[in-house]
């Protein structure tokens, strides 16, 4: 219940501030744009789809994937700018909840990645893209948790690491590899088999297979489970971890 | 109100590949009493924000124990969390928000339901005259202002006690004797205020005790007005021409209250006294009897500076 209440007025204190500069969300989603308008076309031949509809359903839902795990990751800058004012300590002398402190702010990532893979979506609808609408709801699950899982790491390392200057190669590092390795911009059925062996390690490359299987109709598709499943405990990991940073002393 | 016996903390730090560990807090035994101001009062890296931190639950001691209004620091940091404010010494408010919206939130990550948050940031603005600025965004403040809405915020939910890590640091001098008012105000309306500074005139003039800290050690403890007759007394300077000089002397010398004499190199006398108030009209009686002319008198009072130099050989002007 207090958490619940703990949360809620993180969140809404967090939406009120995303609300008053909400250039930030089209900012964030420019770039999954110009992908979408620029980069989308040349994969109809280069993927030997059979319409330009084909290659949207396998191009689209990995640019969402990409976009939610960039967006999460580069959420603890935010935190490190709060934690510089004070604002992070003054929470932290009230008995306010620390993982709400944690989830409040996660939670307004994941809204604001969902905003955003719905402005992407129906962008894509305009290029002839369908999805059965109970099949994308799933898959913006998927999306949420892979938000929610990396905006908390990302807290978490920022606390840990209190500095920009710190934060900022090391999220790149991270997310390089993994972005090559999970078979977003093209999937993973091209690949040479060693890299595909890799990739399997890769649980984001499991999220983008479950997520084009939500966007090909597939439900039946194993990746789907699997790949949300691991998602999910990632993500209760994550937060679990993120959260006990917020808990011990930080400056 | 605060007891705290032992309290340590050290930090290790690493430069280059070398980690050192400074002892930023070593055995501070403190007692503060319900209603005062007490202060602490030492120069940067003294240990004073370190010890706050630690009496504010927000980082751990490493050694020693520690009771808070009635709550023990180790056993329910959660309860010491409700029965304290905090103010750091760096700020606390972010940019883009306004002081309304950050008393409220304040006031309601408290525990406290939106209607009552609401009045209580009405109130808080009003007392700490912010009303007309209240729906302005914080980064549009002077420093007095965002100050005084840290410390509004320090203090929506009504603590028995509040922290204040050095209040007026950075504050011009009108801002300054603005916010002692409003910190004896938290006083008049019984609340325990815990000061850091490393201004002596602060300590001086607010605070009603204050502890004088170096080093991560309490060097001494009690009202200034004690501290600084603990280490000499006070000196009276009287002012006589140089043929009087030595039969002022002599006749001052037998007196009981003067514990020293000595001859000031520009002529006159400097007398040692308990307290001066008391031993100046005896001083004017002896020689107005012995019918010596006297050409001036002057109190000197051992400053709280006197005081840190006689306890750790340094002045805190220069430290
Ligand atoms: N988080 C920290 N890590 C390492 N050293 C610290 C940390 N916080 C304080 N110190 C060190 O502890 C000592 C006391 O600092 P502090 O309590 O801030 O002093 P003051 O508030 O009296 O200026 C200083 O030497 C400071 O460098
Ligand atoms: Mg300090």
């Amino acid at each position: 219940m207090k958490l619940a209440r703990d949360t809620w007025l993180i969140f809404q204190r967090q939406i009120q501030l995303l609300l008053r500069n909400p250039v930030w969300v089209f900012v964030g989603v420019f770039q999954p744009v110009m992908y979408l308008l620029l980069f989308a076309p040349l994969l109809k031949p280069a993927l030997r789809a059979s319409s330009q509809a084909e290659a949207y359903k396998i191009f689209v839902p990995g640019l969402l994937v990409l976009l939610a795990i960039f967006g999460g990751l580069f959420q603890g800058f935010g935190l490190i700018a709060e934690l510089r004012a004070g604002v992070i300590e003054r929470s932290r002398v009230t008995p306010v909840s620390r993982l709400a402190l944690l989830l409040g702010r996660s939670l307004r990532d994941v809204v604001s990645l969902v905003v955003q893979a719905i402005i992407i979506t129906l962008l894509a609808l305009l290029f002839d893209l369908r999805v059965f609408i109970g099949y994308l709801l799933l898959a913006y699950l998927m999306l949420a948790l892979i938000a929610l899982m990396t905006s908390a790491v990302s807290y978490g390392v920022a606390l840990k690491v209190k500095s920009e200057d710190a934060l900022a190669p090391l999220m790149n590092t991270v997310a390089q590899p993994v972005l090559l390795l999970s078979g977003i911009l093209l999937p993973l059925t091209f690949a040479p088999g060693w890299l595909q062996g890799v990739a399997k390690w890769n649980p984001f490359s499991w999220a983008v297979e479950g997520t084009r299987a939500l966007f090909a109709g597939d439900l039946s598709n194993d990746r789907v489970w699997q790949g949300l499943t691991i998602i999910a405990v990632l993500a209760v990991a994550g937060v679990v971890w993120a959260a006990r940073q917020f808990a011990r002393s930080v400056r | 109100m605060i007891e705290t016996r032992g309290l340590r903390k050290s930090f290790r730090s690493r430069a280059g590949r070398e980690t050192k560990t400074v002892d930023a807090v070593r055995g501070v035994n403190l007692e503060v009493a319900e209603g005062e101001i007490f202060g602490f009062l030492g120069p940067n890296g003294a240990g004073k924000t370190t010890t706050l931190r630690m009496l504010a639950t927000l980082i751990e001691p490493d050694g020693g124990e520690a009771t808070i209004a009635g709550a023990d620091l180790r056993k329910d940091p959660a309860e010491v969390r409700r029965r304290i404010g905090y103010v750091a010494q760096g700020g606390s408010t972010w940019d883009e928000s306004t002081a309304r919206e950050e008393l409220v939130l304040q006031a309601r990550l408290y525990g406290i339901s939106k209607a009552e948050a609401h009045q209580r940031a009405v109130r808080a603005l009003e007392a700490f005259q912010l009303s007309e600025y209240a729906d302005r965004k914080c980064k549009t403040y002077s420093g007095g202002q965002r100050r005084r809405v840290e410390i509004a915020l320090g203090i929506i939910h009504e603590p028995k006690i509040v922290f204040l890590d050095e209040p007026t640091t950075g504050l011009d001098p009108q801002s300054r004797a603005h916010m002692w008012d409003e910190i004896r105000r938290l006083r008049a309306e019984g609340m325990t205020v815990f000061i850091t500074t490393h201004y002596l005139d602060e300590a001086d003039a607010l605070c009603d005790r204050i502890a004088i800290m170096d080093h991560g050690e309490v060097v001494a403890e009690g009202t200034p007005a004690e501290l600084k007759r603990e280490i000499s007394g006070e000196v009276v300077l009287v002012g006589l021409d140089a043929t009087a000089t030595p039969r002022a002397a002599e006749l001052l010398d037998t007196e009981a209250y003067v514990h020293k004499l000595e001859t000031a190199d520009e002529g006159g006398l400097r007398l040692y006294v308990d307290e001066g108030a008391t031993a100046i009209p005896q001083i004017l009686r002896r020689l107005d009897g012995a019918g010596l002319d006297l050409g001036s008198i002057e109190l000197h009072r051992p400053s709280l500076d006197d005081v840190f130099l006689t306890k750790t050989g340094r002045s805190l002007r220069e430290s």
